[in-house]
């Protein structure tokens, strides 16, 4: 019977990851152009959060990462909800999601179901979650809903404030 | 000269903690989250108003830090001016820090040849300094915390094991991992076991900019629980006493016990 049970989990489970194999996930983000006195680029987070707010991937990270300059990691806990939310327990860098900081502008992150980042993501509801921290600047955190991988194309749209523009997250299952 | 040296001993032990009761102990940590190799500097002062030095510092000599493996680190560039003590920690291991001024005393009072004496010290000193021929002899004794937390990295607990001595707090809710509009739960000892029933006050920071102290008066649960609700990011201030009779030395009749804790509570 147990043997039963569990041959029937590892066939759900495959048939979870055949699904997620060609699923994708596009976000595309944009950093506003501030015009300030004094402006740095922000520190930004993006991972998947689970209905719980705890973390289920971890997609990008753009910190200072010039060695020529104070070591960037000593700033990371400023992205204050990421950092609580498994942040704090990383060991930087992180290969295939950490990288240096963005300018301002558009930026596209394109993940396939099979990529590292989301091949453990199983079925389910998440939110991605944008956190952006600006030297001398605000924070802004932004939520955008999804199932993944559904059963058809889905897009959820925010638009940021202050320290975040608009970001348009797309999912193809 | 001994007389000298007697009474700024005296005034020593006037000045905190115990004299001070009305006034607040506190340490104040720069920041509490942080990453490894950092540093933090922490502030030490007794006061009324939360967190401004105004009134008298908080004095290092029963400073104890322990790191996350639960070593002893020492303070660096330590010093005492007029209304606050300063200290610099180097966070130099992942995890939790505990910063903690930890005060053990006895307190005498008796008359020898008609004049009243006043005496503080330890059991040792107890035995040679107060005469036999005291009259009127009244001990007390004392074990009070100032403690704060500090954490690089993840936060950790084994330097927040209980030294089961007097009045003490250890986490249900980790204290550097506390959130506005979210309850923390911590649980209270004394000499290792369940204080129940026990009175303790929090207070947020910042008490100089607003009317009212904000005070939230609280009690320990039979397990010596209690839950505390954040209503705002900031610096806030804990502090629970009590009082009993499990003195070390039998002359004294009366041992007090405080508990003070500063913690940050984060921003969602």
């Amino acid at each position: 019977m147990r043997v039963v049970a569990k041959l029937a989990g590892a066939m759900l489970l495959m048939s979870a990851s055949a699904v997620a194999l060609s699923a994708e996930l596009n976000l595309k983000l944009e950093i506003p152009r501030l015009d300030v006195a004094e402006y740095h680029r922000p520190y930004i987070a993006v991972w998947v959060e689970n209905q719980d707010q705890s973390t289920a991937a971890q997609l990008a990270v753009w910190y200072q990462t010039d060695k020529k300059k104070e070591d960037g990691t000593q700033w990371l806990k400023d992205l204050r909800q990421w950092w609580r939310r498994g942040g704090r327990e990383l060991q930087m860098p992180v290969d295939g999601v950490t990288g240096a900081t963005r300018p301002a502008g558009e930026h596209v992150l394109s993940y396939k179901g099979t990529d590292k980042q989301l091949a453990n993501l199983a079925p389910g509801k998440y939110n991605v979650v944008v956190e952006a921290t600006r030297e001398v600047g605000g924070r802004e955190l932004l939520r955008l809903p999804f199932e993944w991988p559904g059963t058809q194309k889905q897009t959820a749209t925010a638009q940021g404030k202050t320290e975040l523009g608009a970001i348009t997250l797309n999912i193809t299952p | 000269m001994k007389t000298a040296l007697r009474a700024i001993a005296v005034s020593a032990a006037l000045l905190v903690p115990f004299a001070s009761h009305a006034h607040k102990m506190w340490l104040l940590p720069s920041s509490t989250v942080s990453t490894v190799d950092q540093w933090v500097t922490v502030d030490a002062a007794v006061s009324n108003n939360l967190f401004y030095f105004d009134h008298v510092p908080l004095r290092l000599d029963a400073l104890a830090i322990t790191a996350p493996d639960g070593s002893a680190v020492s303070a660096e560039n330590a010093h005492t001016g007029k209304y606050r003590s300063i200290f610099d920690v180097q966070l130099k291991q992942n995890g939790t820090y505990k910063v903690a001024i930890v005060n053990k005393g006895l307190f005498a009072s008796y008359e020898e040849n008609g004049q009243r004496k006043r005496w503080r010290g330890n059991a040792e000193k107890f035995a040679t300094e107060v005469p036999a021929s005291a009259r009127n002899l009244q001990v007390s004794e004392s074990i009070g915390r100032v403690e704060t937390f500090v954490t690089a990295g993840k936060p950790t607990e084994a330097a927040l094991k209980a030294s089961n001595v007097g009045l003490e707090l250890v986490p249900v809710t980790h204290p550097n991992d506390l959130y506005a509009g979210e309850a923390s739960k911590f649980r209270f000892l004394i000499d290792g076991k369940p204080a129940t029933n026990l009175e303790v006050v929090v207070q947020p920071g910042g008490t100089r900019y607003r009317n009212d102290q904000e005070e939230q008066k609280l009690k320990t649960d039979a397990n010596g629980e209690l839950s505390v609700n954040w209503p705002a990011p900031g610096m806030y201030w804990l502090e629970a006493g009590t009082q009993d009779d499990k003195t070390s030395l039998k002359q004294a009749k009366q041992r007090r016990l405080s508990y003070v804790a500063t913690f940050e509570v984060l921003p969602q």
